[in-house]
């Protein structure tokens, strides 16, 4: 028996409002970033489910996942690179204390 | 295989070409000879833009995946210029002892950021899309934070880059939900299949979340005002150089990408993607210029107003006509000359005496005439006072606006002009009119800093004058 395309869709939506979720609420930028690849991943998921129900002849969701994977690694290195260089200015990755600038 | 589809991408490969050359005499070439680094990439850019000059013509490569035409080379040239002159203006700033080491990242990284928004504006696939828009973003972050040991730069930095990947995901999301609707992320196969009204695509509600969540995505790009947040502060903490490319040539780029997207790919449902950018324009510009009027800080308040110049160059967009994409290109160049010209200035007197405050303009015409008065002209340009080049994009491109009919649009739109005239001349006021005993004393600055801000004057009282510059781009824009 397979399983229908909705349990799919609505297991990705819950992943990505709970990114978002956690991406509002967090105060610590490791966990502001985990919320990120939620919010990512559930895109994925989203992609390939859609390719493989709706147009199973095709490839490019398959596709356009694998790239869509690959560029958040970039884009999570460059974000870690950048809390690395935080705390090694301030010992400390709590968003409260990036609040210089304000208004 | 066939490699001539390669031949398309000229601007893309010169441009890659003039990258790896730097990337090789940063590496290879002694500390002696790097000395001249900042000039060599300078001229680079400056022969790559001539080059792109040789007029093209249109054509697609890979299957559809890469578009080119002249209207699309015409703003990569534009993107160029401004490009060519944020890095004439940086070339002090990278001088300077903290950054010198850096100074290759900064411009090899600045350029890669010209190729991602080359491969972004001039894609036929979301795929394409997509890559080119990371290309574009990932570098500028690396560039905010290149001070890296300023708070103000690493803050800018985390704000930035947590900011960009939130607008991925949702502009990922929407297309997912696009490609879930109709099946294929080629523009025009995107095009054909919701305006065939056999099989009712344009209505399904999957498309308009798309739709929706996609123009969010963009809408961080370009910070329009529900997604605006970030700017002022990455504006205000990124190096003046940064900040002046993040607001005019980041900005151009992702709107005229918007605006190619809205009209190749969603025309068949203009009707709910206006309905959107209708709101959108009236709180960007309305919000932008309320907040600008009470800020402080020079680069602060620089970053509202390119807020509400956001807005203005919605309304281009909008319009969907082939008018509509000229006024946006000619707005977009005008932009770029009077904005850079401002930047130009902060930078010259930030490097000397590290002062961004409004305040502490007062009574600079007393020691800083020409300063001062190249100040003034860009100001004016970018308010809209006749006879600079200001206020002819501003009526071109309310013109395209009301021509198709968004009449009460343009009326809220004639309205914020009057605030952002106020707010401009505040600055205005602080130079010329206001004293003060320890005012900002007289600056040499420098040869680039001159070229600069001399290019960028003569830009904003010609460039309006000159009609055949509009007409030369109106004979290739095309509309929905």
């Amino acid at each position: 028996m397979e399983i229908p395309m909705i349990y799919y869709v609505v297991v990705s939506t819950i992943m990505f409002f709970a990114g978002v979720y956690g991406f509002v609420t967090r105060k610590n930028l490791l966990a502001i970033l985990i919320s990120l690849e939620l919010m990512l991943n559930a895109v994925d998921i989203n992609f390939v489910v859609f390719n493989r129900y709706l147009f199973p002849g095709q490839l490019e969701g398959f596709f356009f996942t694998l790239f869509a994977v690959a560029i958040a690694a970039a884009e999570t290195a460059i974000a870690i690179a950048i809390i690395i260089n935080i705390y090694r200015n301030i010992k400390n990755i709590k968003v409260d204390n990036l609040d210089k600038m304000k208004y | 295989m066939d490699f001539s589809n390669f031949l398309w991408m000229r601007d893309e490969l010169s441009l890659l070409a003039v990258i790896l050359i730097l990337f090789l005499y940063d590496t290879f070439g002694s500390d002696k000879s790097r000395r001249a680094f900042s000039t060599v990439a300078c001229i680079l850019l400056a022969a790559q833009t001539a080059f792109m000059l040789i007029p093209a013509t249109a054509g697609e490569a890979f299957g559809g995946m890469y578009h080119t035409s002249p209207a699309i080379n015409i703003v990569k040239i534009v993107l160029n210029i401004g490009t060519l002159l944020v890095l004439i203006q940086a070339i002090p700033w990278v001088k300077t002892a903290d950054v010198v080491i850096r100074r290759g990242e900064f411009f090899i990284l600045t350029l890669m950021t010209l190729f991602g928004m080359y491969l972004m504006i001039s894609s036929g696939n979301f795929l394409l899309f997509f890559i080119g828009l990371e290309t574009a973003s990932l570098p500028l972050t690396a560039l905010v934070a290149i001070e890296k040991y300023k708070q103000n730069s690493y803050e800018a930095a985390a704000k930035y880059v947590f900011v960009a990947l939130f607008s991925s995901s949702l502009l990922l999301m929407g297309l997912s939900f696009i490609y879930g609707a109709v099946g294929t992320l080629y523009y025009h196969d995107i095009a054909l299949a919701i305006g065939n009204v056999t099989k009712s695509i344009a209505g399904s509600p999957l498309l308009y979340v798309g739709i929706v969540l996609f123009l969010a995505g963009m809408g961080f790009k370009i910070s329009i005002v529900p997604f605006h947040l970030w700017t002022a502060d990455v504006y205000q903490g990124a190096p003046t150089s940064i900040t002046a490319y993040l607001s005019v040539i980041s900005k151009g780029a992702a709107a005229f990408a918007l605006m190619v997207i809205l009209f190749k790919t969603f025309a068949p449902v203009a009707i709910v993607w206006q309905y959107v950018l209708w709101g959108l324009i009236v709180i960007t510009i309305t919000v932008g210029n309320l907040f600008a009027v009470r800020q402080k800080n020079l680069k602060r308040f620089m970053a509202f107003s390119s807020i509400s110049q956001a807005g203005y160059i919605l309304l281009g967009v909008i319009a969907g006509s082939a008018t509509g994409m000229t006024s946006l290109i000619y707005y977009v160049l005008v932009y770029i000359f009077s904005n850079l010209a401002v930047f130009g200035i902060i930078s010259v007197v930030e490097n000397a005496t590290g002062k961004v405050n409004i305040d502490d303009y007062n009574g600079l015409y007393r020691t800083n005439p020409r300063l001062s008065v190249a100040m003034m002209l860009a100001l004016f340009s970018l308010a809209g006072i006749p006879p600079f080049a200001g206020f002819f994009s501003k009526f071109f491109i309310f013109f395209a606006a009301a021509e198709q009919g968004f009449y009460v649009l343009v009326f809220i739109a004639l309205l914020n002009t009057v605030i952002s005239l106020y707010y401009y001349l505040l600055v205005v006021k602080a130079m010329f009119i206001k004293q003060d005993d320890c005012a900002i004393p007289a600056l040499k600055s420098d040869t680039a800093s001159r070229i600069n801000i001399t290019i960028c004057v003569i830009g904003v009282l010609v460039i309006g004058l000159l009609s055949c510059i509009y007409t030369a781009i109106d004979a290739h824009a095309f509309g929905m």
